[in-house]
C-alpha cells in the first residue's frame, strides 16, 4: 500500500537530518514533493537521496529563510502553484542555538533561536492552514523537541521556542479539527543528525563523539535514535491512518522522557 | 520457532481488540485471542484464519493470575514465542458518581483493568526477556490523562497503565523491550455502544467536546497499535499517545 500515491507533502528543513529522512520515507511511498530550505546544496544532497530511493519522485526546491513570513508565505504560495494543493506538510525547520547557562545566552542569541524555531513554524501553519481549511483536508506535523516538554539545560531560546511549537501545536489542533485538519507535533530526544552533532561539538568540541556516548548513557535505550526512525514516524503521522490523532506532541526519545 | 511473529491480544473478541487482530493479521502476524468470552473469541480467531494468518484462543479471566499465565504458556505451547504483546482487556464499569460505587464494583474494574494488566506484562515480560525482544502496548485511555466524571474506577487504572508504561520503558529498554501505550478517546467500540445505551444522558453531544467533532473508529486506533507493535521505530519507547481528535488537548 502506497500512503502517499498522489499526495503533495511540503518539509521545510529539507536540505538534512528529519527533514531529508522523512521527505525520503514519503518519497517511497508515491508523495510529490516540495522541499525548503536555506541550503541548495543541502536540498540537492536530499533530491538524489530521494532519487535513488524512489526514481520517479517529483521534487521541487524552494530556497527560503523560514524566519521571513514574506519567505514563507512565497514557498507557499509556490507549492500550490506547482501541485494545486498541500496535503500534508512537515513543518521542521530549526536550529539548536547556542549551549550555555541563561544569564549567558544573549538578547540577539534568543532572538534569532526563536524566530525561527518558533515565528517559522508560526507562518508555516499561518500559509499552510489557510491552503488546507478551504481543500477540507490536510495534515501537519510540526518539529517540537523533548527540549519542548521537558526542561533539558543551557539551551534557553530553544526550550522556549519548542515549547511554543507544542503551545501552537494543540491550540491550532483545535481550531481546525473540525476543518479536516489534523495538526501533532513530534518531539525527538537524541536523534543523530547534524543539529545535534552540532549541539555535541558545544559540548564536547572535537571529543564530541565522546560527549555523544555520556549523553546517552541514561537513554534507556543506551542509543542514538536514527533520523530514519523519526522519517517513519513522520510518515506515519502525516498519513491517512493518523487522522484521529490530533492536538498532541509525540516523543520520540527512546524513552528518555519517562523520568522527567 | 517460525518466520511469523506472534502476538498475544487481551480482549481480543471485540472493539479494540477485535480490530487490532484483524489488523495485524493482514501483516501475516500470528494471533493468540484472548478473551473471557468464548464465543467473542472465537469469532475473532476465525475472522484471522480468514484473512490467512494463524489464530488460536484461549478463554481466559485476565484478573486471575493463574489464568494469566495459562494463556502465556498455551502461547508458548502453540507458537514458541511472543514477539507483540497488545495488553487491552478491560471493562469501563458502571456509569455513576465515585461514591455510588459498591465495593464489589471497584474491586471488579481493578481486578480486570489493573491486576489483570499487570499479571500480562509480568508473565509475557519473563518470556520475551528470555527471548531477547519484544514489543508491548498496553490500552490507557483518555481517562488515563485527564479526569473524566462517572468513570473513576476506570480512570484510575487507566492512569496506572500509563505509570507501568513509563516504568517498563526505563526498566526494560536497554533489553530489547519496547513498552508503549495508547490513550483512546470515546471510539465506537460494542463496550462503548452498550454503554451509551444504559447512559443515554452522558451521551448528548458527545462529539461536541472532540475538536475534529467525530467519535474514533476502532480500524483507526488499529493503525496506530500496528504501527507501534510492527513499525521501523523502535526508539518510540515510554510515550503514551492519544488518539481522540484532540479531546484532551483542551
Amino acid at each position: 500500500m502506497k500512503r502517499f500515491e498522489e499526495k503533495i507533502v511540503l518539509i521545510t528543513g529539507g536540505g538534512s537530518g528529519l527533514g531529508r529522512a522523512a521527505a525520503v520515507q514519503v518519497a517511497k511511498e508515491g508523495a510529490k514533493l516540495a522541499l525548503v530550505d536555506l541550503s541548495k546544496e543541502g536540498m540537492e544532497e536530499t533530491k538524489q537521496a530521494i532519487l535513488a530511493a524512489a526514481p520517479e519522485a517529483e521534487v521541487i526546491t524552494i530556497e527560503a529563510n523560514c524566519a521571513n513570513e514574506s519567505e514563507v508565505e512565497a514557498y507557499v504560495k509556490q507549492t500550490v502553484e506547482q501541485f494545486g494543493k498541500i496535503d500534508s506538510f512537515f513543518n521542521n525547520a530549526g536550529v539548536e542555538g547556542k549551549q550555555n547557562l541563561t544569564e549567558e545566552y544573549g538578547a540577539e542569541e534568543f532572538d534569532r533561536v526563536v524566530n525561527i524555531n518558533l515565528n517559522g513554524v508560526f507562518y508555516g501553519m499561518q500559509h499552510v492552514l489557510k491552503v488546507m481549511k478551504e481543500q477540507g483536508y490536510g495534515s501537519v506535523v510540526n518539529t517540537a523537541s523533548v527540549g519542548g516538554i521537558r526542561g533539558v539545560g543551557n539551551q534557553s531560546g530553544y526550550a522556549a521556542s519548542k515549547h511554543g511549537v507544542v503551545g501552537l501545536t494543540r491550540n491550532s489542533g483545535i481550531e481546525y479539527g473540525q476543518f479536516g485538519v489534523s495538526i501533532k507535533a513530534i518531539a525527538p530526544g537524541a536523534i543523530m543528525t547534524p543539529m545535534v552533532e552540532g549541539s555535541l561539538r558545544q559540548l564536547g568540541g572535537d571529543n564530541w563523539e565522546e560527549a555523544g556516548k555520556e549523553f546517552v548513557s541514561v537513554n534507556p535505550m543506551k542509543r542514538f535514535g536514527k533520523p530514519e526512525e523519526v522519517g517513519y514516524l513522520v510518515a506515519f503521522l502525516l498519513s491517512d491512518q493518523a487522522d484521529f490523532i490530533n492536538a498532541t506532541v509525540i516523543p520520540i526519545d527512546g524513552g528518555q522522557s519517562y523520568k522527567y | 520457532m517460525g518466520e511469523r511473529k506472534v502476538a498475544v491480544i487481551t480482549g481480543g473478541g471485540s472493539g479494540l481488540g477485535q480490530a487490532v487482530a484483524l489488523r495485524l493479521a493482514k501483516e501475516g502476524v500470528s494471533i493468540v485471542v484472548v478473551d473471557i468470552s468464548e464465543k467473542a473469541g472465537q469469532k475473532t480467531a476465525h475472522l484471522v484464519e480468514e484473512i490467512g494468518a494463524n489464530a488460536i484462543f484461549v478463554k481466559a479471566d485476565v484478573s486471575k493470575a493463574e489464568e494469566v499465565k495459562s494463556y502465556v504458556d498455551k502461547t508458548i505451547e502453540e507458537f514458541g514465542t511472543i514477539d507483540m504483546f497488545y495488553n487491552n482487556a478491560g471493562i469501563s464499569g458502571p456509569g455513576v458518581k465515585f461514591v455510588e460505587n459498591t465495593i464489589e464494583q471497584i474491586d471488579m474494574v481493578l481486578g480486570i483493568n489493573l491486576n489483570g494488566a499487570l499479571y500480562g506484562l509480568k508473565y509475557v515480560l519473563e518470556v520475551m526477556l528470555a527471548n531477547g525482544g519484544g514489543r508491548i502496548v498496553n490500552t490507557s485511555s483518555t481517562a488515563g490523562v485527564v479526569g473524566q466524571a462517572t468513570v473513576g474506577t476506570y480512570s484510575a487504572t487507566k492512569h496506572a497503565m500509563v505509570g507501568i508504561t513509563k516504568t517498563l520503558a526505563a526498566e526494560y529498554a536497554a533489553q530489547g523491550i519496547v513498552v508503549n501505550a495508547i490513550a483512546p478517546g470515546t471510539t465506537e467500540t460494542p463496550m462503548v455502544r452498550a454503554y451509551k445505551e444504559k447512559n443515554p444522558d452522558a451521551f448528548v453531544n458527545a462529539t461536541e467536546p472532540i475538536p475534529q467533532k467525530r467519535l474514533g473508529q476502532p480500524e483507526e486506533v488499529a493503525e496506530l497499535v500496528t504501527f507501534l507493535l510492527t513499525g521501523n521505530a523502535p526508539y518510540i519507547n515510554g510515550v503514551v499517545v492519544p488518539i481522540d481528535g484532540g479531546f484532551t488537548a483542551i
